[in-house]
């Protein structure tokens, strides 16, 4: 190696750098600044919009977006304000947000909890973002709303179904308005029951990650008290594309109906594979062999094509719905572009909305204020009903919608009917079963 | 001083320069002009760029030192995310022991791989690590759902143990700290219409990541790197001559996976969440690319090449096509429209195909990497000197 080069000049130099780099740290320390993170202080307030626009979620990342710029035109008082007109709370009057004009800023997550997060913290230290919004993965929303508790902002969750998200990492500054694996299990049991019987033998096939995990224990246990029996759970990798090997087993294992598990490109594969076994076809137990998707979204159901048809499973909204709101959203969506919305653009929308609702409500946009006027509100006009945000764990209650594939679609959008709409006390559940703790709202700052 | 020679205490001084000064050199734009799209000056970023410089000095070790292409790196970056996750939760929220813990525990899992894959060179270590590594990312990602948190990945809780801490108040979160001084701490200096932040985590690692570019520089100078540079230009040569130099290549191995270890553990430090997606293979070609896009084989090439993919990343990725059509307002409609048709697909959710140019034009023109751009406009307007020229072949 070389020699040592000790010299007085040396060790004064070098004990000088590493004295004013020690040094550093203790006096940034000393920043710090009343109030919130983040406070607005000119005419405009900035939201942050973090949506997945690359990787397998890109279409729902894609629709998020739009209903966001839909969500932000309203505020500012553009287009025909659709759902504020009919939006039971009455303070959201076009002129942006407690007066001041909303701004927004994109991000991309490529549904990676990392990139999740990098873009959510530039949106909040470099653009001054007090709401983040969007994601299309429990992963991805679980990683951002812990930043957000973090950073002393409000996280509004996007399309996330995992229990984990307002159940066992539940934050005080998360809001979801999206259903869960529970209310999927305890809207389609009863279905299920009514239309199949309770004596089915259920195989699970489970795509193998948190979202799986959850939703195949809120379908097996929900099914099971109706009286069914579970025959098998088979765990499949996220990246399969071809089932086949896992569909075989099933007619062997003496069971009549398979639950799958999967959602976007993997739901689309399992089941077309599914079909074309002729699954459908067999009778096993006297009885016809049957499928169900919990999670259903218009997206994947047009992946599919043809093999839905007449196969169950659940939704947080769809656009056929009747009511006011609903309406009122689907003509403002499909005027500015020219195609129905889907559930996670509803629901993107619907947080956008609500989020606004309660700063004026709170008359501040401190995130402590903002949880304070979201928690045990109830409100209507939004597409669900009646809904209540809980104060518990900041979980949206409301009615869920069991669908079903059409069989005669009129159009590429009309793939799927409402076979009932769930009542909200029957999905209702106690909000400690999933353990996890709410702490308190971080202010930041 | 430091036993480096004049030119190399030159060079550590002209990083730590700009790691000192990046709050300013990284904001140039005042804070409400449109060009502030473009300034990188933030905590976040600045720490991405310091921590993925460490990742891709260490990867350099191995791959600019011994010409061993490791295609799967990110393994033990998240592993060491891993292990200081898990000494936060245990022990302490202080940064120090989660990161000595992750520099070991990468240690220990790169010199297990290690051994098994330096069986082979060539195209068959490359894929054999790329093995590990996707073998290390499904692991995480599902059967061994209970250690690392699967999908949703670990993040610290207010219920978790942390021995040596004491209770935290009530209503405040944990938050990763150097001896109370916490990580997200910042100091906001406005100089008229300039805001630059000055955040103490970003200063604490740039501070390990001066240490980690001064040990490089230390390797690349000893016999030991000399032995490296011999293993790269002809391996088989060696071997002829009696020498075993199996020692040699485990050796590069294990620091340059520690070095990765380390950037891992400052991740989780800077932003307390691990997840398995940092272990993608995807993940693994980053630094690959990182490396080869500043310079394979120079000290400060791979340092250069994490900047610039990051900025990229983080920077060109949140354009949209609102803020392009900001900046063409001043054209004729039909013009504006036009223009930003022709822009958007190399910005936003398209920064990879910028990426992708930009990574084919540097590897057709210039070989050497960045730093071989920079060592030709040098040379252009006659400062450069032959003997500064560091050999510039592009690596195998």
């Amino acid at each position: 190696m070389s020699k040592s080069t000790l010299t007085r000049r040396g060790v004064l130099k070098s004990g000088a750098v590493a004295g004013a780099g020690l040094a550093l740290p203790t006096y940034l320390a000393a920043g710090s600044h009343a109030g919130y993170t983040n406070a607005p202080t000119g005419s405009t307030v900035t939201l942050g919009f973090n949506v997945p626009q690359t990787g397998p979620y890109a279409d729902e990342g894609a629709d998020e977006l739009r209903a966001f710029q839909l969500a932000v035109e309203h505020l500012n008082g553009g287009g025909d304000g659709g759902m504020m007109n009919t939006f039971s709370s009455k303070t959201l009057d076009g002129t942006g947000i407690l007066g001041k004009k909303v701004e927004f800023v994109t991000g991309d997550t490529q549904t990676k909890s990392d990139a999740a997060r990098a873009s959510a913290r530039s949106m909040i230290e470099k653009d001054g973002a007090v709401m983040i919004s969007g994601g299309s993965s429990s992963g991805v929303a679980v990683a951002v709303q812990a930043l957000c508790q973090e950073a002393g902002v409000i996280f509004m969750a996007g399309l996330t179904h995992s229990n984990d998200t307002t159940g066992k990492d539940k934050k005080a500054n998360g809001f979801r308005h999206f259903f869960n694996s529970y209310m999927s299990g305890a809207a389609l049991a009863p279905i299920l029951a009514n239309n199949y019987g309770t004596d089915r033998k259920a195989y699970h096939l489970t795509a193998d990650y948190n979202w799986g995990y959850t939703t195949e224990e809120a379908v097996r246990t929900s099914t099971e008290a109706m009286g069914w029996e579970t025959v098998a759970a088979v765990k499949t990798p996220l990246t399969q594309t071809d089932f086949s090997s896992y569909i075989a087993p099933v007619l062997q294992s003496g069971a009549d109906v398979l639950v799958l598990n999967h959602y976007g490109g993997n739901m689309v594969n399992s089941l077309t594979n599914a079909v074309q076994f002729g699954l459908r076809d067999k009778l096993v137990n006297n009885k016809n062999f049957e499928i169900v998707v919990p999670l259903y979204s218009r997206l994947m159901a047009k992946g599919a094509g043809a093999n839905v048809k007449g196969i169950y499973g659940s939704t947080n909204w769809h656009w056929s719905l009747q009511d006011e709101g609903s309406k009122a959203f689907v003509r403002s969506f499909g005027e500015k572009y020219g195609f129905p919305p889907s559930q996670a653009a509803h629901t993107c929308y619907v947080q956008t909305l609500l989020y606004a609702d309660a700063c004026n409500r709170a008359g501040t946009f401190n995130p402590c204020g903002v949880a304070e006027a979201l928690e045990g509100f109830e409100f209507d006009g939004m597409g669900n009903g009646k809904t209540l945000y809980r104060a518990e764990d900041h979980q949206c209650f409301k009615d869920v919608l069991v669908v079903r594939g059409k069989e005669n679609p009129t159009s590429e959008f009309d793939l799927l009917e409402i076979v009932e709409v769930t009542p909200v006390d029957q999905v209702t559940y106690d909000a400690s079963i999933f353990g996890g703790e709410l702490g308190s709202c971080n202010p930041g700052a | 001083m430091f036993g480096l020679e004049k030119k190399d205490w030159n060079l550590l001084l002209f990083v730590a320069a700009l790691v000192a000064l990046a709050p300013f050199i990284l904001n140039p734009f005042p804070e409400n002009s449109a060009m502030a799209q473009f300034n990188a000056g933030y905590p976040d970023l600045m720490q991405r760029f310091v921590i993925f410089g460490i990742f891709a000095i260490g990867f350099n070790i191995l791959f600019g030192l011994t010409g061993y292409l490791s295609f799967g790196h990110a393994a033990f970056l998240g592993v060491g995310s891993y292990a200081a996750i898990w000494m936060m939760k245990l022990l302490t929220m202080n940064v120090i022991p989660a990161i000595i813990l992750s520099v070991i525990v990468a240690g220990i899992f790169s010199v297990l791989v290690g051994y098994v894959t330096l069986r082979r060179s060539g195209i068959y270590f490359s894929i054999l690590t790329l093995a590990f590594a996707q073998m290390s990312y499904s692991l995480a990602y599902s059967v061994l759902t209970p250690i690392t948190g699967g999908e949703t990945g670990l993040q610290p809780k207010v219920s978790d143990p942390r021995i040596l801490d004491g209770a935290i108040a009530d209503g405040t979160i944990p938050k990763a700290n150097l001896f109370g001084l916490e990580m997200g701490a910042s100091f906001d200096l406005s100089i008229a219409g300039w805001v630059f932040t000055f955040n103490a985590g970003y200063y604490i690692a740039a501070i390990v990541m001066l240490a980690s570019f001064y040990l490089a520089i230390r390797i690349f100078r000893s016999p030991f790197g000399l032995m490296m540079r011999a293993v790269k230009s002809n391996q088989q040569r060696m071997n002829y001559t009696g020498l075993n130099t199996k020692p040699y290549t485990l050796a590069a191995f294990v620091i340059s996976g520690m070095y990765a270890g380390l950037a891992g553990g400052l991740m989780v430090a800077m932003d307390t969440q691990a997840g398995p997606e940092r272990m993608f293979w995807t993940a693994s070609g980053e630094v690959v690319l990182m490396t080869i896009l500043g310079g394979a084989g120079t000290l400060i090439g791979p340092v250069l090449g994490a900047g610039v993919i990051k900025y990229m990343e983080n920077i060109l990725s949140k354009i949209n096509s609102d803020i392009l059509h900001g900046w063409f307002a001043f054209m004729p409609d039909g013009m504006e429209d036009f223009t930003v048709a022709i822009l958007y697909p190399f910005i936003g959710k398209g920064w990879h195909l910028t990426l992708g140019i930009l990574f084919m034009l540097v590897v057709i023109f210039l070989p050497g990497g960045l730093v071989e751009g920079g060592q030709r406009i040098r040379a252009l307007f006659g400062r450069g000197k032959a003997e500064d020229k560091p050999s510039t072949e592009p690596a195998e």
